[in-house]
Parts: structure tokens; sequence; C-alpha cells
């Protein structure tokens, strides 16, 4: 028996080897990301060898959860989205019961594994839209926008009350770009953005945390609090303004080195990597995420179903919000918001949740349309 | 309404081929159209970091120096101070403190509770300790017990294994070899504090911990104190120096100075005190260089350079012979017949008198008119005596009869050519004036009109004379220099940097002389000398190579009228101020001396001893000195 599943997953693994179904641009790109992201890291923790070990070891772990993914085909992953879905809500609403974090609820501690369920979400939140729209009549009329909305409002608000605004903005972005791309009429977004635009001034009154409000005041006049709120903006725009059009070389940024940064291995690593490698660098990263985009929309644009290519087309569109509002904020022009940089900054289930979305892409790559399948 | 067509088992519900191939189409248009929108933002984020980091990259990469480049000042070491033969009288001794360290010791009250089982540690220690570490960060050292003896050093060691983040760390601090000899004279440092903060530049001072808080350590601040020094650090948020950049200024040591002071001098004569309370001074007559300033009793300057103690200090405020009042500058001394040379010497010069002229002594003495008294010290009087014979035997009734003669206005007004009633400048800071009796300074003072009476005892040093011994001493130099002023002055030579020999000051241009006829001088001098060969002090002058000339003085404390007269009448040394002034040679004088003890039988008894026993110390090198000065040819 036990000796059946081993010739089995031996077998599976032998397969995976020599037929890995992977997009190897796709693949290199993302190991180059990794490589920088790594290489960052080392700098930015100060040559701490241990944390760019642990940080391998994620990407290490990432990538096997991304190939086992690659290895599911599209058509199981829609059969399984809705328990998915449910399933990472409830987890979700557990740990709004029983979870534990550094001032916010996030965590769920299973004892040997923690993790944060609002990652499951960034997953399972396309993959249900994605579903959902595929079962509808496209483009989305009224009716099927306001469902696929409550599908994503659900989950949403239970992260944002956490409160985690950044992961809320990304689900929102993921579920909200695969009505997009599933056509919804161009006068019916313009009337979505408009009301939203209206109820910014209720959301800021009545929905907001003094804190979240704070982010947005500091990041208007950051000068007005340079010790407190205003500190990251301060210091993460002297370090991104001071590296320079070729940047301060690789382990020269003092930002970072003399702890002026806070959060310089997470949350503002992308200041790190502007203020050691100036607007050349800068420019030669977004580039490459632009490119990881692009490559994504194309393996969307060539799957083989609505499913497949709406659960594709979100998933790299969100990528885009995470470099967005990541740049954004060390640039300081959004709030500070924790995104973090996409396999750049420090931290696990970010990466093995990015690292498994591509998988899915790999998968759905797999099956393309020109692609035999199966 | 489209029916549902999902099968949870089946799972493969495709749509019609052409609806799927509508989304298809659908979707890729909008992919393209997402894509484009992700390039233009992208493009927008570019542009922010070219914003700033071509843009404002100047400003931002000035900002990031300000950050991490810390200009930390380096404190100059203080100038030496010796004596004129070179004997050092301040110094910088390397010492050791304990130091702890917050960060590294945890918990900090428990720390400081197990060293003070090991060493000494004092409430004042630990208080001190608390209210320094408010100013500290968590990982700067700051100080518990300073000058840690080679015991409590041993003691410490042994143990140090029990205390992380205690150190043993040295330090330089000021001393004073010579201790209480010199403390008010060369003064002492101590720790700034707010009024030194208010009068100091803070960008000269911003790495210096003491300053100057008296005697020559303060009037010779700034030279003593150099010039601080700058280097660069790289700091952390935590303002965590982590290196020294290039570029390092170094700080400028002060100047040495070298007193005129004669440190030899000043033993004996603080010796011959013999701990009674009163002040002497040894003047240069030809320059006003000071070679010895004596105020008895003193302290031990080195108990404030590190804040004393409040017990200690309590102790020297209460004690009753007020050992931190500075005598030479501050003393107030009734001068009594120290003064009848100068009024003799005015009698002379305003015509009043001429030397040969007599007056007869009855032993009472009455203004015209009046019935009171003026007495001579001798019942009965001395019979008819000249100016040199007053001098000598200390006749009141001339020095009644002349400044009666003189009136108050041409007796206040000559006086002060002395420099009396007048702080005479010295290089010191906070020097009295005195009270040169005068119409003006009454009306002022007490808002009274002059009486003739007080006319009278003005002329014997006594009514509301109060002279310092420095003043007197100044005065008594003047009259030995024939008239000629110098301000006295302590510093005499400089040394710059360390290395070349001292640069000897220049002298103040010389004036002239207040005495408009130098032979009234000779006869007052002839009387002086004639007090210590026949007169008052004829039991100090005998067998010294040099006639002397000189004066006594002997003030009552008390006002006979006064009860405490009375009370103590008992204790006749208890009765009096007693004063000795004198110079020699008499003739070319080169040493002027003052002597004042608060409490005493008289200035020939009491006071003109220690004057006699400084002449004897000053003396051998005196003449070694002038043997040197014929044999280098120099008259």
């Amino acid at each position: 028996m036990i000796g059946d599943l081993l010739a089995q997953l031996r077998y599976r693994v032998s397969v995976a080897w020599r037929k890995p179904r992977l997009d190897l641009p796709l693949l290199g790109a993302l190991l180059l990301l990794m490589g920088i992201g790594l290489g960052t890291l080392y700098s930015a923790s100060d040559l701490d060898r241990g944390q760019v070990l642990s940080q391998a070891l994620r990407f290490a772990l990432g990538l096997v959860v991304m190939v086992t993914i690659a290895r599911v085909p599209p058509s199981m992953l829609r059969n399984w989205t809705p328990w998915l879905y449910l399933g990472s809500v409830i987890l979700l609403a557990v740990v709004i019961v029983l979870g534990e974090g550094r001032g916010a609820n996030r965590w769920l501690d299973l004892k040997v594994l923690r993790f944060q369920p609002s990652e499951l979400l960034k997953l399972t939140m396309p993959m249900m839209v994605a579903w959902y729209l595929n079962l509808r009549p496209l483009p989305p009329g009224w009716g099927t926008l306001a469902s696929a909305g409550g599908l994503i409002a659900v989950p949403a608000l239970l992260i944002a009350k956490q409160p985690d605004l950044g992961t809320a903005l990304l689900i929102v972005a993921s579920g909200a770009f695969g009505i997009f791309l599933a056509g919804l009429a161009w006068w019916r977004i313009a009337t979505l953005l408009a009301s939203a635009a209206a109820a910014v001034p209720l959301l800021w009154h009545f929905a907001m945390h003094d804190y979240q409000k704070n982010r947005v005041l500091t990041l208007i006049d950051p000068e007005a609090d340079p010790l407190g709120n205003g500190w990251h903006i301060i210091q993460s725009q002297i370090a991104v303004g001071s590296g320079g059009v070729w940047g301060k070389g690789w382990h020269h940024g003092t930002q970072s080195r003399l702890e002026f940064l806070p959060e310089h291995t997470t949350d503002f690593i992308f200041s790190v990597f502007a203020e050691e490698w100036g607007l050349v660098g800068v420019a030669l990263l977004l580039a490459l995420y632009l490119f990881i985009i692009a490559r994504c929309l194309w393996i969307a644009t060539n799957a083989r179903d609505t499913y497949s290519r709406l659960l594709a087309g979100a998933i790299s569109m969100a990528l885009f919000v995470y470099v967005m509002v990541n740049g954004g904020m060390v640039t300081g022009i959004l709030p500070v918001v924790g995104v973090p940089l996409p396999l750049v900054s420090y931290g696990g289930t970010s990466a093995v949740s990015l690292l498994a979305g591509f998988g899915v892409l790999m998968s759905i790559h797999a099956h393309r349309r020109s692609a035999g399948g199966g | 309404m489209k029916r549902l067509r999902w099968t949870s088992r089946r799972g493969h519900a495709h749509k019609p081929i052409g609806e799927a191939r509508v989304e298809a189409a659908t979707f890729a248009r909008r992919a393209l159209a997402g894509f484009a929108l992700i390039t233009l933002c992208l493009i927008g984020l570019g542009l922010r970091f070219a914003y700033l980091q071509v843009r404002e990259h100047a400003r931002l990469s000035a900002r990031s120096d300000a950050n991490r480049i810390l200009t930390r000042p380096l404190a100059p070491a203080r100038g030496l101070i010796y004596d004129r033969n070179g004997v050092l009288l301040a110094e910088n001794v390397a010492a050791f403190r304990l130091e702890v360290t917050a960060e590294q010791a945890g918990d900090v009250q428990d720390t400081v509770r197990r060293l003070a089982e090991v060493l000494p540690v004092s409430d004042e220690d630990i208080s001190r300790y608390n209210t320094l570490r408010k100013r500290k960060r968590s990982y700067e050292g700051v100080p518990l017990r300073l000058k840690l003896s080679e015991e409590e050093i041993a003691r410490f060691s042994v143990n140090r294994w029990a205390f992380p983040g205690v150190d043993v760390v040295p330090y330089l601090t000021r001393a004073y070899p010579l201790g209480a000899e010199f403390a008010h004279t060369v003064g002492y440092v101590g720790r700034i504090d707010e009024n030194d903060l208010a009068r100091l530049d803070a960008n000269q001072y911003a790495a210096t911990t003491h300053v100057g808080k008296t005697g020559i350590e303060r009037s010779y601040e700034q030279r003593l104190h150099g010039q601080v020094g700058y280097e660069k650090v790289e700091v952390n948020a935590d303002h965590r120096p982590l290196r020294v950049l290039p570029g390092r200024v170094a700080p400028v040591p002060g100047d040495t100075l070298y007193l005129s002071i004669d440190a030899r001098l000043q033993e004996a004569a603080e010796a011959a005190f013999q701990g009674r309370a009163g002040a002497a001074v040894a003047i240069d007559p030809r320059n006003g260089e000071l070679l010895a300033m004596v105020s008895v009793p003193s302290f031990d300057p080195n108990l404030f350079v590190n804040g004393i103690s409040s017990a200690d200090y309590r102790t020297l405020l209460d004690a009753p012979d007020k050992p931190l009042l500075n005598r030479l500058l501050r003393g107030t001394y009734t001068p009594g017949s120290t003064i009848k040379p100068f009024v003799g010497l005015a009698g002379l010069e305003l015509g009043l008198r001429r030397p040969e002229d007599t007056v007869l002594s009855t032993g009472e003495f009455f203004i015209p008119g009046q019935s009171r008294a003026y007495r001579d010290d001798v019942r009965g009087g001395f019979g008819r005596v000249d100016l040199v014979q007053a001098i000598a035997r200390s006749v009141n009734t001339y020095f009644y009869s002349v400044s009666l003669d003189m009136g108050i206005d041409r007796f206040s007004a000559y006086l002060s050519r002395f420099g009396f009633g007048q702080a005479t400048g010295v290089d010191l800071i906070g020097e009295g004036s005195g009270v040169l009796p005068s119409r003006e300074w009454k009306r002022a003072r007490f808002n009274q009109p002059w009486y003739p009476g007080e006319t009278v005892i003005a002329g014997i040093g006594q009514g509301y004379w109060i002279v310092t011994p420095l003043q007197l001493a100044n005065a008594v130099a003047t009259l030995a220099a024939r008239g000629v002023p110098h301000t006295p002055h302590l510093l005499r030579a400089v040394q710059d940097d360390g290395t070349s020999a001292p640069r000897l000051l220049p002298l103040a241009p010389e004036q002239a002389s207040v005495i408009d006829h130098p032979a009234n001088w000779q006869a007052v001098q002839r009387g002086m000398v004639e007090v210590l060969q026949a007169g008052t002090a004829r039991a100090v002058g005998g067998d010294f190579p040099y006639p002397i000339a000189g004066k006594t003085g002997t003030a009552e404390r008390y006002s006979r009228t006064d009860e405490t007269w009375t009370s103590i009448s008992a204790s006749p040394i208890e009765r009096h101020q007693v004063l000795f002034e004198c110079f020699t040679p008499a003739d070319n004088p080169r040493i002027a001396i003052i002597v004042a003890l608060e409490a005493g039988r008289s200035g020939a008894s009491d006071a003109a001893p220690i004057a006699r026993h400084m002449l004897d110390v000053w003396l051998p090198g005196d003449q070694q000195r002038q043997r040197e000065a014929l044999a280098g040819g120099h008259p």
C-alpha cells in the first residue's frame, strides 16, 4: 500500500521533472526577481546571512508549491474553487475570533504553522470571481456585478476589519480585475468609480480608523510630523532621492544600513533598492515587473476557457497593484499601506502565496488552447 | 435568465462555442487595455522615482548626509598653571571613574545596589548618576563614581564578571597639587552649570565639562580653555556613533600660564600664619607682580572639581573663620596706623607741614571748641614729634592735627591717588573696593553730613575706613615705588603651544608718579625705616641685610562703647585687628609686603613677624638675582 503510494509519487515526480509544464520565460523572470530580492535583502539586513537563507528557503517552498499547482489542471481548480473560497472565508472569520498578531489580528497559529488566512484569499478570491463569472453571461450586467461584488466584499470587509488595509485592497483589486476583464461595460465602470469617489467622504468619516486617516494626512504633509507618522515617508524619500541616477552601490545605502529607514527589509525594501541602485536600477526592476505582467497576461489571453482566462488575468493584474502601491508608498505618493514588493520584500506567506499564483498561471499555460492539454 | 450550468461532479460545463469566442475576444481587448493602463501607471511611478532621484537628488542627498553625519566636538586639554619658577599649581591628571551603561547593565538599580557592596557608593553618587542618566542615551556610559582609588579599582576588577555594562574608564581631571595654599588665587574649575552656560560660547564649550569658577582659573578661562576640535562620526538613527569619518579638526590645547607667584614664598607665608585668620600679600613694587597672596584659612580646591559633597560644603560654609572667604579680595580690614605714612605724605605734599615741623603730643587731642578727647596710645603723650618720629612711634596726635588741617575733601582726594576706595584692577574676579572716607561717600551711604571729628579719626585709619589686603598692598607698593603705580597682577608669562619658552607678557606702560615732590617721599621713607630700627617694630627689624621700611597697625575690632568690648576684654588678643606693611630695600624696593591678622595683640607683635619671615624666605633668591644681574653687567 505504502509501496504503491511511494511508487506513484516517484512516478509523478519524475514526470514533473521531465515535463515540468512551466513557462520558461516567466520562470526565468521570476528567478531573476527572486535573485534581486535576495541580493537586496542581504544588503538591507546588513549582511545577515541567516535572514537571506530563511528567505531563500521560503522561495524554495514557494517554488515547490508553484510546480505542484502547475500540475493541477485548471478544470480541477475550477471544481475546487467554491470550497476553497468558502474554506478561506471561514478561516478568516476564525482569525477574527481567535487570531493573534502584532496589533492586528491577522495570524492563525496552528502550532506547526503560523499563517495569515488573508493570504489564501489572494488566490481564492480571483478563483471565485472567475468561477462565478464563468457561469454568467458576459459581459456582466448590474445583477452579476452585484453578486460578484458581494463575493468580494464579504472577505474584504473581514480583512479590513483586522485591520489590514493593504491586503484588503489587493483582494478587492484582484476581484475587480476579474470583473473588468470579463468585459464590464466602460460606462458601468465609470458609474462605479464616480459613486466610489462620492463615497470617499463617507468612508473617511465612518469607516476609517484614526491611524489610517493619519497615514493619509501624513502623506499630504509629511513634514508636519517628521518624527512620528511622517518619519517613514520622509526617510524613504531621502533614501530614494539620495540614490540619484546611479545609486550609492550595493550595501552602500546609508539610510537602511544606519537604520534611518524603518521596515527596510519588508515594506520599504524598494527604498533600499532605489538608494543603492539608483534610477537605473529602479527602471530595470519596473521593466522586469512589466515583463512578468505582460507575460502573465499573454498566458491569460491564450487560456483555454473563460475561467482560466479570468483567473490568470486577475492574478496578473493584481501583481501590478502590489508594485504600484508599494512603489507609490516608498516615493510618498500613496499612503503607508502594508503591501510588500512582490518576491523582493522579506516575508514568507506573501512569497508562497505569490508563487502559488504563478503556479496557477503555469498550469493555465500548460493547458492553453494550442497545447494538447489534459 | 440563463440556467446555471455548473454541476459539482462533472465540472466540465462549456459555454457554446460562439459565446466563448466572443468572451475570448472581449478578454483580449480588455487585457490589452489593462496592460496599457498598467504600463502608463508604471511609467508614472518611474517618473516619480526620476523626480526624486534626479530633480530632488541634491536636496535629499544633503538630508541623507545630515541624517548620518554627526559632528562631534572634541574637548581641548586645559592649560597648566605654574608659579614663576615652574612649580606646578594646576594640572590635568589621569583618573579613573566607574561608568554604568544602562543598555548593557539591564536592571540599573539592581546593578548599583550590588556595586555598593563592592565599592563605597554614596547616595549623592546615586542621585547624580540618576540625573546624568536622563540626559544620556541608553548605550552611553554614565559615571557613577569618580576618582577611584587603586584599591577600589582592584576590588572592582576581581568582581567585574558580575557587572556587565560597568566599566572603569580613564579620564582627565583637574588637580591642584598644592591644594589649599592656592585655593584663593589659582581658584578651581567645576562642572559647567546653568549660569556658566549663559555666558559661555556654546560652540567652544560643546565638549567641555568643566569651567573656571574662581581665581585665575576663572579670570583666564579663555586662555586656559583652548580651542574646541571636531570630528565627524557616522551615526545611526539612534545617534549611536559607528565610525569616525576623515576630516578631524584637532582641538588646540589651552595656554600654559606662569604666574608671578613664588610658591616657596607663598608656602612660607601661609605656614607663618599658623592657622590664624588673615591675609598677606607680597608685591614687586617695580612692576606690580604679585609674589605671594595668602588668605587663611583656606580649603582644598580639589573638592570642588567634580562637585563637592553637601556635607563637605556645609562644613566649609559653617566654619566660624570662613575658609571660603577670599580675604585678599573681599576681606574688610580697618587699616589703622598703616595709613599714617600716606596721611603724613599728604600733609607734606599739600604744603600743610614741612618734614621738620613738630606737633606736641599730650596724650589727648581736641578739636578747637569741642570737648571730646582723641587719644594717643601712650597716656601723657610722646612730647614734641616731627614726621619721622610720628611715623616711627605711631603718634596719633600728629595725624589728628594734620588731617584736621587738611579737611576731609583734600584728605580723600590725595589718598585716592594710592588706590584706596577703588578696586586695584588685579587680574582676579570679585574684588571689593573698600571704603575711603569722604564727604560724598558718607552722603551716598548714609545721607548724612560730614563731621570734623570723623576727619580726625580718619587720619589714623579708623572710622569709616575699610581696605582689602590687596588694596593696602597695592598702596604700599605704589609708595615703595616712589609713587609710581603698577596694576597688581598674577599672570607673568604664557606658553602658547606647549613647546616654546614661556613668553613674558608686556607690562603696562609706566605711569607718572603720584608723588609731586621726591623729597617728601624721602621723609616718609625715613620714618618708615625708623619704625623697624627704633620704632614700634624694632623687634623684627634687626639682622636683615637690607634696610626695611615699614609701619604697624593695630585697629580696634570693636568700639569701646560696644557691649562686645567689655565681654571680651578678658582676652586682649581678641580685641584687635593687627596689620603690618613694609618694603625693602628701603631706597630701591624690590618687595612690598602687607600682613593682616583678624585678631592679635598688636601689629608689631603678631603681624610683623610674619612679614619678616616672608622676607627671610624671599631674601636668598633676591640676593642670587642681584649677583646674576651684576655678573651680567646690569646695574
